[in-house]
């Protein structure tokens, strides 16, 4: 009896233990790390409803709903535990899922399985397959050609806009799942795509779709001879071609190169193709209320050049809206309402409510002295005992300068000789600004060769973006090349040649004593 | 003599992991996934068994103004209409009758004939057609485009697994199906944010949707006594008592009115009476629900 007692013992402890442990996935230490790294944002049960969730969007995934993005699996599908791995292991870019290299292997493991415990899916019906993608028959001009045709073919231009920005038509409807405005991913900004930018991660985001997003799965179009396998790999192809899958290197200053001639104003991108462009990331403001967790523009592209007399600048940065867009009001109105934690009597949160439509907005922002050592004014606009030097354009008042103490403390300067014009096409805004290098009265001379303190903040109208709603980057520096003069050459044979000379009569002199 | 039993105890051990891994892996309810049932032997109905339940919504007080879908964006759309375009159709109620309530036996069912055949939804001139169906759960949808240009399928259930399809042109059909029943699950396009649909999902065939007079009728229903809760996108549920007879017809009517608009309008829900709504948040547009 005592015998049998003790086999039944192990066989249920072993029973219970092959439960909790399988394939090495443990949901009870799963909950431990969980608890403690991803409630906050993700929820203490899974719904997407953690502390921080309101200042993101999209908002973190609800795990109830086991509703993947990034998968390898078909529509509707769940995610396989390489799919779960990955998320963890890389984050999802362009949303706020950062990676976790913190968590060890096990840990990995254990939190993987807490995670889809957190939803009845997982335990139903086959496990999740991976759909044959294929093999990539190639890249190349030809290749690219053709995933351009297939990009009208699939018309993902309806969303993702001829040029790829997210600047389709239907854009300003997009929703997700849980009716949250959701925007269609810049294709050109390939370091931000969720599930990466590399030809295999855009391919696999074609042939499945990320569920619970407007993103649908062109598998079925595919199988129905709409585009071939290999045309989907070709349209991965053009879609990488478009951008890249890593951020432009970070340079900390704008050479504004110095040229002989007329310098180019505006229009003609020949005349500036093979100007120096540098990439700054731009990130929302979220000091000073009211916060803007989900800011549209996220960096800013900067060419400079300049004759010694006059400088001009040349500033491009997506926005998918041209603002003010009536079209864009119902998007404005969701987006308040989805992100808008502090309130702002600038903008309104109903659609009964008369309609405020704020204009797109830039500025470039100095300090109004070129400093003495390194301090920089406060980078959001400086304050009363060190102010800033701003250059602004706006879609209804055109450009214009001011003298900023603060966000909420920008005075006009109607005098300043600083003009410019700004156009926007196909999800992407070309603005220039153009000034004598240096200036009498109230504003900023440059100096040639001086390394000046240069910050960019940036305004998208149509998602309620307006006075202390913006985006702004970290101060960088510009600096105005100096001409090139003869002494850069003819300095250095100078010093060979005495060098020389010296070295020569050392050698006499050593060579001397030793005769002597 | 130690040495066996201890070589006992580890393969009892792992006789029951093996046996808990069996059981963890594949356990739980073995739903379908897309795809379907496999469609039964047509089951013979008796017809001194069965009897029909015919009815009328009805729809009192004033229809909100009709706002014309704006399709300034989508000119392949507009085009299907030459002139105006359409009017929302989120409520349609003309003389006196209220469309597309989707009607359904929620308490009294046990059981019934398996769903055979698929049912069809169609995209045409940038509207879903029908606009409000039901399906038993299982069963196939049949999705085809008749407009030459895209569209996408978007269907956000909450207890079954959804999907999200892309058709570029006329001539796909995808075939999907839900496993559970559901009512009601959304289904929307992307591209043409005006553009929905709302199927509801029972787990028996007892359902239909009120036709643009606001009539409806739901046949070969089983002897008996029934709750029938009809459901609408704007105005919300209302239930009532029905008692079918065998060889008869059954008539019943739900009382409808303007002034019940924005009503709670329960959406994703498991076939059980009286649960909570999940409480979405929905955008007001223009008095439309927003889905």
């Amino acid at each position: 009896m005592r015998k049998t007692v003790r086999r039944m013992v192990v066989l249920i402890t072993g029973f219970l233990m092959g439960f909790s442990v399988v394939s090495g996935q443990d949901v009870e230490a799963g909950k431990v790390v969980y608890d403690k790294w991803c409630a906050e944002c993700h929820g203490i049960d899974g719904l997407g409803d953690g502390s921080a969730a309101t200042t993101m969007l999209p908002r973190p995934r609800d795990f109830s709903q086991a509703r993947y993005q990034i998968r390898t699996t078909g529509s509707g599908q769940l995610p396989t535990d390489d799919d779960l791995r990955l998320a963890i292991q890389e984050g999802l870019p362009g949303t706020t899922m950062p990676g976790w290299p913190n968590l060890s292997g096990p840990e990995t493991e254990d939190v993987i399985a807490y995670v889809k415990s957190l939803s009845r899916f997982f335990g139903q019906g086959d496990p999740p397959q991976s759909l044959d993608f294929g093999s990539d028959p190639g890249g190349g001009s030809e290749a690219i050609e053709i995933g351009a045709q297939a990009y009208l073919t699939l018309e993902c231009e309806a969303c993702h806009g001829s040029a790829g920005r997210g600047e389709g038509t239907s854009s300003p409807t997009l929703e997700d799942w849980r009716g949250f405005p959701i925007r269609a991913a810049d294709l050109t900004e390939g370091w931000y795509l969720n599930g990466g930018g590399s030809v295999e991660d855009i391919h696999a985001r074609v042939l499945t779709g990320l569920d619970g997003t407007p993103m649908p799965a062109a598998s079925d179009a595919m199988n129905a001879g709409v585009v071939s396998p290999d045309e989907v790999w070709q349209l991965a192809h053009y879609i990488a071609s478009l951008g890249s899958a890593e951020m432009p290197t970070l340079r900390d200053v704008v050479r504004v190169a110095r040229v002989e001639g007329t310098l180019p104003i505006d229009g003609s991108e020949a005349e500036w193709e093979g100007v120096d462009t540098f990439y700054f990331p731009l990130a929302g403001q979220v000091i000073q209320p009211p916060r803007n967790f989900a800011p549209t523009v996220d960096g800013v592209y900067v060419q400079g050049l300049h004759d010694g007399v006059d400088i001009v600048l040349r500033v491009q940065w997506h926005d998918p809206s041209e603002s003010p867009d009536p079209a864009w009001d119902e998007w404005q109105v969701k987006f308040m309402n989805a992100i808008d934690l502090d309130g702002d009597s600038l903008v309104v949160d109903s659609l009964e409510a008369p309609m405020v439509r704020p204009p797109d907005a830039l500025a470039v922002q100095f300090p109004f002295e070129i400093p003495e050592g390194t301090e920089r004014p406060y980078f959001l606009m400086g304050d009363a005992r060190n102010p800033v030097y701003l250059w602004t354009w706006d879609d209804q008042s055109g450009i214009g300068a001011g003298r900023g103490r603060g966000l909420d403390s920008v005075e006009e300067l109607p005098e300043d000789p600083v003009t410019g014009n700004a156009t926007w096409e196909a999800g992407r805004w070309t603005l220039y600004f153009r000034r004598a290098v240096t200036m009498e009265g109230d504003g900023l001379s440059f100096q040639e060769g001086t390394a000046i303190p240069v910050a960019f903040l940036a305004w998208d109208g149509s998602s309620g973006e307006v006075g202390k709603r913006n985006s702004i980057s970290s101060w960088y520096y510009m600096l105005l090349d100096k001409p090139a003069s003869s002494t850069v050459v003819v300095a250095p044979l100078i010093a060979i040649l005495l060098t020389g000379a010296l070295g020569l009569v050392l050698v006499r002199r050593a060579q001397d004593r030793e005769r002597g | 003599m130690r040495s066996y039993r201890w070589h006992k105890s580890v393969a009892l051990v792992a006789a029951g992991m093996v046996a808990a891994c069996g059981g963890g892996g594949d356990g739980g309810g073995g739903s379908d996934t897309a795809g379907g049932a496999a469609p039964e032997a047509a089951v013979q109905i008796d017809p001194a068994t069965v009897g029909t339940i015919s009815g009328m919504v009805n729809f009192a007080g004033e229809a909100p103004a009709m706002t014309p879908v704006d399709m300034s964006g989508e000119p392949d759309c507009a085009a299907g209409y030459g002139g105006d375009g359409p009017m929302s159709n989120t409520v349609l109620a003309s003389g006196g009758g209220l469309a597309n309530v989707f009607v359904y036996l929620s308490e009294g069912v046990s059981g019934g004939p398996a769903a055979s055949g698929s049912v069809p939804l169609n995209q045409e001139n940038c509207r879903y057609e029908p606009h409000v169906f039901g399906v038993q759960s299982g069963q196939d949808i049949a999705i085809t485009n008749s407009d030459n240009f895209l569209h996408n399928i978007n269907a956000s259930p909450t207890e079954n697994r959804g999907f999200n399809i892309s058709q570029p042109r006329a001539g796909i059909t995808s075939t999907q199906s839900f496993s559970v029943a559901e009512v009601m699950v959304p289904i929307r396009c992307d591209v043409h944010g005006w553009m929905n649909a709302y199927v509801g999902v029972v787990d028996h065939p007892y359902f239909a949707a009120s036709d643009a007079t606001g009539n409806f009728s739901i046949g070969n229903v089983p002897a008996g006594t029934y709750t029938v809760t009809a459901w609408h996108e704007e105005y919300g549920t209302m239930t009532t008592s029905v008692t079918v007879t065998a060889q008869s017809t059954a008539e019943i009517a739900f009382d409808y009115s303007a002034d019940m608009a924005g009503a709670e309008v329960p959406m994703n829900e498991p076939l059980v009476l009286h649960h909570e709504s999940d409480g979405i948040h929905r955008v007001s547009l223009n008095g439309a629900a927003g889905r």
